[in-house]
């Protein structure tokens, strides 16, 4: 049986500048806000179909975006609303998606699961389980052929794991020592599957290191520790000149979708999950070192709600994509030849 | 000046032709290097190329499929190749649910750049798991284009302009026709958008793609023999469709016979025929009918395989229906 209970809360120094760590603060307390403002408009009927919080996970997402250039690819999941963000699209344009308004980053076409952004090299939004690895696969092979330097990160879940196409993903990445940064955010659950009932072997990185490939593993409610072992593997993928994987544990705090009644799984369990929480454990160690004040993080938390107040005034104020459209962008039209 | 090459070697030919004018292109599939492809369609690639541009794969049709999706996002021009049909149901998720949906996903934000191509057909006794035509399936896929090359000319000329489309294109190879030869004329480029008229006729005309075409031009002739001048019309492009060229020789022949090597239930061929019920009801002078594969897995014995095929004489007796 794996162990369902949460690591020691995350303690230590911060080994970062106040500005940096403020950064880091800022982009989780915009995602948790982002998120729970999301949920309510689930509730109040103006996002609907599915959507699946990252709350209780932005640490890692957080502390690995950051390690990572504006050259590098991003491909995520389903629950990419939090990775957009940090890649920085711009929050009104998600939330505009989630509403399914022409303002959207898609016109409404993608929705909460399909966020993608040309601009910030962010290729979606994949709402297929192992999806993504393929295509970061794919994206880090072009890369290499054209002789640029950028990395390809791909995040999944532990529920990936058990599909083909992590296997077949992470065989060619090795084989052919492509620059993929497979960053698997293990959260214990596939929708109701604990991992233990889905995998023969729990341990994930020996199954990365099966293929050849330099396997890390980092508590995902300690920010510090993310970030750290994602610039370690950045460091190390660009030395070696092929993929590295590593593991974040975490934990997401809410239902896997808003249809979740959570039937798998004790209250006492995510409570337990809860006092590791990565926006509270990161701001008491800052507070401890003298690096955030208590106003200071109330300014930043104002700061993040005012962003969502008007992101949600961006998609309220939106306007819904003409049907005569509604074929638009299925094939690129002649003019639009990438 | 013209040449009469296989259509082997016209498909080899434009393969080279653009590997070696776009360093963007390469060929990625299984034994498409060493081994020379498994129809010989890349053979001596892989010394003229090298290893990066002539790039066997493991055995992962959904992890090499993907890579070609992910590959043309990121600037290249794969020509992904995969062995048979039957095997591209391993990589139907990567076709369908990302490279057929990623632009309209995205809103528009990213094309995918992509030429997968696919041995297709029956007729080697190969049986049930190296034979089957779901090129239609293929074709019910809005955000792909689907074409079936059936000439020399088009298996030297589709894949140029297939390479230059902005999404991605699957190009279905009917194992049936790779020996066949015949002359390139001096221009042999080719669209991607029409049907074509492989043989003039006026009182029937037989629609078709792939492998069946040569028995379609087979039972044109000897139907020619007994005074019946049969149209034949080849598909080329299966998605989308060129309904107007479809209608026109309908709307001139007045009786149509669609071939289609796929099992008539949901087929291609069910699809081209509704289009003309939709379009072209009160041009026709008889109903239409269809000669398809028999609802059976494509069997091993090679009189049990004849039998669950479109064949010439099926075609020929399918027409002469019309007119009794
Ligand atoms: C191929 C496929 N099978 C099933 C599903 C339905 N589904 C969506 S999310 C999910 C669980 C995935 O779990 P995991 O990879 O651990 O990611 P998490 O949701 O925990 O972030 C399932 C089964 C799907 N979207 N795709
Ligand atoms: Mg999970």
């Amino acid at each position: 049986m794996t162990d369902h209970r949460a690591p020691p809360p995350p303690s230590g120094p911060v080994p970062w500048d106040k500005d940096f760590a403020l950064r880091l603060l800022t982009d989780m307390l915009r995602i948790r806000r982002m998120e729970e403002k999301s949920a309510e408009m689930y509730g109040a009927g103006k996002i609907r179909g599915f959507l699946h919080l990252y709350i209780g996970e932005e640490a890692t997402g957080v502390g690995a975006l950051h390690a990572l250039s504006p050259d590098d690819n991003i491909v995520a999941t389903y629950r990419e609303h939090g990775h957009a963000l940090v890649r920085g699209m711009d929050m009104g344009a998600i939330m505009a998606e989630m509403y399914g308004k022409r303002e959207g980053c898609a016109h409404g076409r993608g929705g909460s699961m399909h966020l993608f952004d040309a601009a910030t090299r962010f290729y979606g939004g994949n709402a297929i389980v192992g999806g993504g690895l393929p295509l970061a696969v794919g994206l880090a092979l072009a890369a290499k052929m054209r002789q640029e330097q950028r990395v390809t990160a791909c995040f999944f879940g532990d529920g990936a794991v058990a599909e083909g196409a992590f296997h077949e993903s992470l065989n060619l990445a090795a084989l052919w020592r492509l620059p993929v940064l497979f960053c698997c955010e293990n959260n214990l659950y596939g929708m109701g599957t604990a991992i233990e009932r889905s995998e023969s072997q729990t341990d994930l990185c020996l199954k990365a290191a099966s293929y050849g490939m330099p396997a890390l593993r980092a508590d995902g409610m300690d920010i510090v520790a993310v970030h750290e072992t994602t610039r370690q593997a950045v460091r190390t993928l660009r030395e070696s000149a092929g993929p590295v994987f590593v593991e974040y544990q975490t934990y997401r705090f809410r239902a896997h979708s808003m249809f979740d009644a959570e039937l798998y799984r004790q209250k006492a369990e995510i409570e337990e999950w809860k006092t590791r929480g990565p926006i509270h454990t990161f701001s008491a160690r800052l507070k401890a070192e003298g690096k955030l004040t208590e106003e200071e993080f109330l300014a930043l938390d104002a700061a993040a709600d005012a962003e969502v107040a008007a992101a949600v005034a961006f998609a309220e104020a939106g306007s819904w994509e003409p049907v005569a459209d509604l074929l638009k962008d299925v094939l690129t039209p002649a003019e639009g030849k990438p | 000046m013209t040449r009469t090459l296989s259509y082997r070697e016209a498909m080899r030919e434009a393969m080279h032709e653009a590997l070696a004018n776009d360093p963007r292109v390469f060929l990625m599939g299984e034994d498409v290097g060493r081994y020379g492809g498994t129809y010989a369609f890349s053979k001596g690639f892989l010394d003229e190329f090298g290893p990066e541009r002539i790039r066997d794969t493991p055995l992962s049709e959904l992890g090499f499929v993907g890579a070609g999706i992910g590959a043309a996002l990121g600037g290249m021009r794969p020509i992904v190749e995969v062995m048979t049909v039957n095997f591209s149901l391993l990589a139907l998720d990567q076709i369908v649910n990302t490279a057929a949906a990623l632009r309209h996903m995205s809103g528009g934000q990213f094309s995918v750049p992509l030429v997968i191509r696919m041995t297709t057909g029956a007729g080697r006794q190969l049986a049930a798991q190296h034979s089957h035509s779901l090129e239609g399936w293929y074709a019910h896929i809005p955000g792909i284009k689907v074409l079936a090359p059936a000439t020399i000319e088009d298996a030297r000329g589709m894949l140029a302009p297939a390479l230059a489309d902005p999404d991605p294109v699957v190009i279905f190879e009917h194992a049936g026709l790779f020996n066949l030869e015949g002359e390139l004329p001096d221009d042999w480029s080719a669209d991607i958008s029409s049907a074509r008229v492989r043989r003039a006729g006026k009182d029937v005309v037989i629609i078709t793609h792939g492998g069946s075409l040569p028995k379609a031009l087979a039972a044109a002739e000897t139907l020619a023999g007994e005074g019946i001048a049969a149209e034949v019309l080849d598909l080329r492009v299966l998605r989308p469709l060129d309904g107007a060229g479809i209608m026109a020789a309908v709307a001139k022949c007045r009786r149509a016979v669609v071939v289609d090597e796929g099992w008539k239930s949901g087929s291609l061929a069910a699809e081209v025929v509704a289009r003309i019920m939709e379009n072209a009801f009160y041009e026709l002078d008889a109903p239409v009918v269809r000669v398809c594969s028999e609802e059976v897995p494509i069997p091993y014995a090679k009189h049990l395989e004849e039998a669950a095929l479109p064949q010439a004489e099926k075609i020929v007796a399918a027409v002469k229906g019309l007119f009794a």
